[in-house]
């Protein structure tokens, strides 16, 4: 009698994906597969100089053109007061601009046409104008003497400089390094880097006259949090605004920021009272959307002679673009920056970082990653890295001398974060095995005898993911719950609605099985919705790994409600009372005659046609989920490479992931997201980068120039896991969408490094393209800084 | 989109800009009017309503809008909708039967060869490309076949899986077919 | 991305492709492959008033070797059927080396080889494999045929010597006086990337002496390399050490390269001499074991 959960698709099951059955037929419904009656549709003009004054711009030839509908610039925008909007960072950014452009690729002019063939050609023969003003394109010209000022539109704005901030134990830490044997220092960039999706952002905008309500269909990771915005932006009713967030060609915090493009045809909607649609092409998405990292960083550890960390100083200089309007809702202005070091045991931390302006893109921070733990751990491992070598101690000794230990939790980190599960020493013992690390050390001393360069290198580290809990996290003021509706029919069928917003992890598949898990309904009868606000309960959206540590949560949570009610139904069927009947998975049995017992599903049919008196009629309820701490994840990553003496070219030779993210609802979902993350572990270590000339512009403006790691390239990866439930999540889940992403590429560059080690070269900034690294091996200097501009040495 | 194209009956234009064409879409006859400058991708897409080809970039590099072209791959976003005519395309809607998915199709959910779906229709497009032309390739052969084809999410080792395993079904199909042609 | 307009004509002759070339008066490009093309008229790098369609041109899409051994290559081969093709590696060993890394695999089903030589991308793999060659482009003109040198071919950046009125017809690679060995090396960071440095070298050998050889240089200056002097070295000679250093120091101080965010000038001229020095390395080892 008893239901087997697997069967029924529950916990921990490998269930298959339920979107696969559309996606594979071609079937998925992404923004530009959309198509309204009459809709046009917009191209963005874009600015070709990364500083400069606009001294006119002349649409006429554009209007001239057979099929314009209309021209925007910034001046119309300024008409109807929305020139500018306000970015989550409690900043502006302009919409189109007006004064000045202040990056390559800001938005100087939309233009409207019935067919985007027509739009672009409209866009090509607009006329502008320009003064070109000296380009900062990195943080030391920014704070530079006398360098010009970019927001010369804020009152207030006497330099470049956004915000300085500091936290942790000054003092303390001044101590610690007063008693230390040895201090260990490094200095490093973690370049400039692009989410870059397949699919690029685009909106349909349509506002309907007659009933005064805008639909907005948009590729975004937060649809609640744009209504929002939305509402206080364009000063509509948020009752009359309904943003459908249709399925998503990928997004790795790039679809989570509000764009200029998503306003603009908002507004070219409520002039024109058509739809308009907006589909940004790859160099507009490249060049103008949510980068992620671009930080300076550097930093010192307090050692004593045998490895045991005794302080930690960091300083961190990051490089926000024109406009502060970073997409992440902690309360620290660096967001998790000083997440780092999470997993030893140190007793002392001060980290002081500093944010400016450049003329680059604005809209940093969230790439596969939690607001800067990415950053965090790399620099992190490095550092610790770096520690080894400056002591001669083995790399994964210095680690295992300074993990917190299996007992030792609740934790507080160095700068004050909590920790609460993990095992750490475990999985890294795991993924030394696994990488085979004693022979591999024999082999690297073989291989040197023959002139080959083998290296290997570790990254361990636990990250705070699934933002979060109110003390650290708001958007706007609001808190970062997530929610979840769940309506159980009269045939135990049900429908289940989340504030997440898939892009690729499977929540119709995943958040079924924990109704299933909690209910025991089967995961094939329900559906799961997400994604339209006018349908599904306000969230805050999938990004940050947050989804199952907080809409995953408030799953259960209402599930719990759903069983609570179906056991009063319960009871009034078995004519007992409710103390006397027990619960297993998908019945309720009486506790003395086991046989006599009623399934969920004929408490859901009692539910609508026989209800105890006095109970209101009906299945349904909803759960908001407030976390009460972030959960922590431990990643350990190993990988082994060779390196050409004779060209700096490296291969990989292994890749070995460990990943403990608690209880794994599907675990072939799980390890999807693992591997991707370490693609782009990959991908950011080797090759990909954004960066810029002196002049401001661009290299990486297209895929040509930005690299994306192919099939062949890509390494293959051995996955290992290891299960620490999180202590506070309903089912001991924790986030790991984002684990390997940040954890793996030091694991990549420490092992480059290491195969380095003789030349005494302490950093090669990523990423480690051939020539950086042929130069620190036949020159013996450190490579640091973006190509072609090298600023960081 | 309004002036780039019009189903037609299949008579002579006189339209000077635009140019008749009679194209075979997963067997299907279209006659359309288009103007030469419009992609081969978007007479598919808004054309002909087939949005399962997607289109991720502008340069040629991502192989989101992959579709056969006489059975061979093509990047259907770097030809113009005109080169079109006379042959014979297939997309991934044509993969499907109405009853049945193509074994790739089946491989790709089985292995988790997908995550956000975008790439998908492009990857098994060449993946069949490739099996049509040898059944039984190593991984190596794989990664490389699918190496004009970019993915963000997978880490492409499922997707490698996936047409590995694809290949197999596709083997024993193929023995099976075989058996049931001698016996009857 | 979206392209500009253009008229489109899809001549089904050679002659009527030239009689449209005339009248385009140079606003007229030809389509074959388009994998270059098209890109860059989506991105509006490019935007001809007319393009004319060769593909539906019968007979053009042929590849191989005459009685003589001299090999042709037709206007409409695309990279794809060279890769293929099986007796490629024996008879033109740098061209069997090269097909592989051009772009994509999907770019590789439309692109040409001689779209690709006349589009003279100074990063584009097969001028220089060409060159090494000794090849040349057939051209086809209202006033009939002539034959270019691939070396004089490339005038510059995505520049030809093709009159306007002229269709490149064929490439054509020269009978062989030896034995053919050669290979083609390319740094490029993933598939499809541009190489950061290219080398083709293609050798003749008569016994164990080279009696003809071809050094061509993909991306290390602002057009193809025709290391002519570094090849130099190599012919009269049996592939000794001394010679291939040799080589290997005039094909760098042949090479003309920038510092780009690919690489610095140093580092290009080091990987030149590096590819010359392991192809010719690894010639010689054949050549000892086949001896």
């Amino acid at each position: 009698m008893t239901i087997d959960e697997i069967k029924i698709g529950g916990l921990g099951a490998s269930r298959s994906r339920v979107e696969d059955n559309r996606f594979v037929r071609g079937k998925g419904n992404y923004i530009d597969d959309i198509s309204l009656p009459g809709m046009l549709h917009m191209e963005i003009l874009r600015s070709p100089l990364a500083h400069a004054r606009i001294k006119s711009i002349d649409a006429s030839a554009a209007w001239a053109i057979p099929g314009v509908r209309l021209v925007l610039t910034g001046e119309l925008m300024a008409s109807r007061n929305l020139a500018w909007m306000p970015t989550l960072s409690y900043d502006t950014q302009a919409v189109l601009a007006t004064d000045k452009v202040r990056f390559q690729g800001q938005e100087v002019a939309c233009v409207v046409a019935d067919d985007p063939y027509i739009a672009k050609d409209a866009c090509e023969a607009i006329i502008v104008d320009y003064e070109p003003l000296a380009a900062i394109v990195n943080p030391t010209q920014a704070m530079a003497d006398g360098a010009p000022i970019i927001r010369d539109d804020k009152e207030n704005q006497h330099d470049n400089v956004i915000f300085d901030w500091e936290i942790g134990d000054k003092d303390g830490t001044d101590r610690a390094f007063a008693d230390a044997d040895v201090v260990s220092e490094l200095e490093l960039h973690y370049p400039r880097s692009h989410p870059s999706p397949i699919e690029t952002c685009g909106s349909i905008a349509d506002f309907d006259r007659s009933t005064s309500k805008l639909t907005l269909y948009m590729t975004s990771q937060a649809p609640h949090i744009i209504r929002a915005a939305v509402a206080m932006v364009a000063e509509l009713p948020e009752h009359m605004i309904r943003v459908v967030s249709p399925d998503l060609g990928g997004g790795f915090g790039n679809k989570v920021p509000i764009y200029p493009g998503y306003v603009v045809s908002i507004l070219a909607s409520i002039l024109l009272e058509r739809p308009v649609k907006w589909i940004e092409d790859k160099t507009g998405n490249l060049i103008s959307t949510g980068f992620g990292r671009d930080i300076y960083l550097r930093g010192q550890l307090a050692l004593r002679k045998d490895g045991k960390i005794l302080g930690v100083r960091m300083h961190a200089d990051s490089d926000h673009g024109a406009f502060f309007s970073d997409a992440q809702p902690s309360k620290f202005k660096i967001g998790l920056l000083h997440s780092a070091f999470a997993c030893y045991d140190i007793p002392a931390a001060h980290l002081t970082a500093r944010g400016v302006y450049t003329n680059k893109a604005p809209g940093g921070v969230a790439y596969r990653c939690s607001f800067r733990v990415t950053e965090a751990m790399f620099f992190q491992e490095r550092m610790v890295q770096a520690a080894a070598d400056d002591l001669g101690i083995d790399q994964a000794e210095i680690r295992r001398l300074n993990f917190v230990r299996d007992d030792d939790f609740p934790h507080r980190t160095p700068f004050g974060f909590l920790t609460d599960s993990g095992q750490y020493r475990k999985c890294l013992d795991i993924g030394l095995e696994a990488i085979g690390y004693e022979d591999f050390l024999k082999e690297k001393q073989e291989a040197k005898k023959n002139g080959r360069l083998l290296g290997i290198g570790i990254s361990t580290m636990t990250e705070p993911l699934g933002a979060g809990n109110s003390r650290e996290y708001d958007i706007l003021g609001i808190k970062m719950f997530d929610s979840a509706e769940l309506r159980v029919h009269m045939t135990g069928k049900a429908i289940l609605r989340t504030g997440a917003k898939s892009q690729g992890q499977g929540h119709e598949t995943t958040w079924a099985q924990i109704v299933a898990h909690e209910l025991g309904i089967p995961a094939e009868d329900i559906v799961v919705e997400e994604g339209d606000t006018d349908t599904a309960p306000f969230g805050m959206g999938t990004y940050a790994s947050r989804s199952t540590p907080v809409a995953g949560a408030a799953v259960s949570m209402v599930s719990r409600k759903i069983r609570a009610k179906a056991r009063k139904i319960a009871a009034h069927l078995l004519e007992v009372s409710e103390e006397d009947i027990d619960w297993e998975l998908g019945r309720f049995f009486v506790r003395s005659s086991p046989d006599t017992g009623v399934t969920i599903q004929e408490c859901a049919m009692a539910a609508y046609s026989n209800v105890p008196d006095g109970m209101e009629p009906g299945l349904e309820n909803n759960a908001y989920y407030d976390p009460p701490n972030l959960t922590w994840p431990f990643g350990c990553y190993i990988t082994t490479v060779e390196v050409d003496p004779e060209t700096g070219v490296w291969d990989v030779l292994k890749v070995v992931a460990v990943d403990d993210c608690g209880v794994r609802i599907n675990p072939m979902i799980v390890e999807g997201q693992i591997m991707g993350g370490l693609a782009e572990a990959y991908a950011i270590s080797s090759m990909q980068m954004i960066t810029f000339d002196e002049q401001g512009n661009c290299v990486g403006s297209n895929y040509m120039d930005y690299l994306l790691p192919t099939a062949w390239e890509t390494p293959g990866f051995e996955l290992h896991e290891v299960v620490t439930p999180c202590p506070h999540h309903p089912i001991g889940a924790k986030g790991v969408g984002e684990c390997a992403t940040v954890g793996g590429p030091a694991a990549f560059v420490n092992a480059v490094l290491d195969a380095l080690k003789d030349t005494g070269v302490r950093n090669i900034d990523m990423p480690l393209l051939p020539d950086r690294v042929y130069e620190a091996l036949t020159e013996h200097h450190d490579v640091s800084g973006a190509p072609p501009l090298r600023t960081g040495s | 989109m309004t002036s780039l194209f019009t189903k037609v009956s299949p008579e002579p234009t006189t339209d000077a800009g635009v140019r008749r064409i009679t194209v075979s879409i997963n067997g299907n006859q279209h006659t359309v009017d288009v103007e030469p400058r419009l992609l081969l991708a978007h007479l598919i897409r808004q054309g002909l309503d087939l949005t399962g080809t997607h289109t991720g970039c502008d340069t040629t590099h991502c192989g989101a809008c992959t579709v056969l072209f006489d059975g061979t791959p093509v990047k259907s976003c770097t030809m113009f909708a005109v080169q079109a005519e006379g042959h014979e395309i297939t997309t991934v809607e044509g993969l499907a039967t109405a009853s049945e998915l193509h074994p790739i199709q089946e491989s790709f959910k089985d292995e988790h060869g997908l995550q956000c779906g975008f790439c998908t229709p492009g990857m098994m497009l060449t993946a069949k490309a490739l099996l049509d032309e040898n059944p039984d390739p190593t991984e190596d052969e794989v990664r490389w076949a699918l190496s004009g084809n970019l993915c963000r999410c997978t880490g492409y080792q499922n997707i490698v899986k996936s047409v590995l395993a694809a290949a197999a079904r596709l083997r024993s199909q193929g023995a099976t077919d075989e058996e049931e042609g001698e016996t009857s | 991305m979206y392209p500009p307009r253009f008229k489109y004509e899809a001549p089904d002759t050679v002659e009527q492709a030239i009689e449209l070339l005339r009248q385009g008066q140079g606003e007229a490009k030809v389509l074959a492959g388009g994998q270059s093309l098209v890109p860059m008229m989506k991105l509006r790098f490019a935007a001809p008033e007319m393009l004319i369609d060769i593909n539906n041109i019968p007979g053009l899409a042929y590849h191989g070797a005459d009685p003589d051994g001299t090999y042709r290559i037709g206007a409409l081969c695309r990279h794809v059927d060279l890769e293929k093709a099986e007796d490629l590696a024996e008879q033109q060993p740098t061209m069997a080396a090269a097909a592989p890394l051009i772009a994509d695999p999907i770019v590789r089903t439309r692109g040409t080889l001689v779209g690709s030589v006349c589009h003279a991308d100074p990063q584009g793999d097969w001028a220089s494999v060409m060159s090494s060659l000794g090849g040349s482009i057939v051209a086809q003109g209202p006033n009939g045929r002539r034959s270019i040198l691939v070396a004089d071919f490339v005038a510059g950046p995505f520049q030809n010597v093709l009159r306007p009125d002229e269709l490149a017809i064929e490439a054509v690679v020269p009978a062989p006086v030896g034995t053919r060995a050669g290979s083609y090396l390319k740094l490029e960071r993933r598939v499809g990337d541009y190489a950061t440095v290219g080398v083709a070298v293609s050798l003749e050998f008569s016994g164990n002496e080279v009696a003809r050889a071809g050094i061509g240089l993909t991306s290390v200056g602002a057009s193809t390399i025709n290391a002519g002097e570094a090849a130099q070295e190599l012919v009269g000679d049996d592939l000794n050490a001394g010679a291939i250093e040799r080589a290997a120091d005039l094909a760098a101080q042949a090479s003309r390269p920038r510092t780009d965010h690919r690489g610095s000038e140093a580092y290009k001229r080091h990987i030149v001499a590096t590819f010359v020095t392991r192809i010719l390395s690894n010639l010689r080892l054949t050549i000892q074991e086949v001896a």
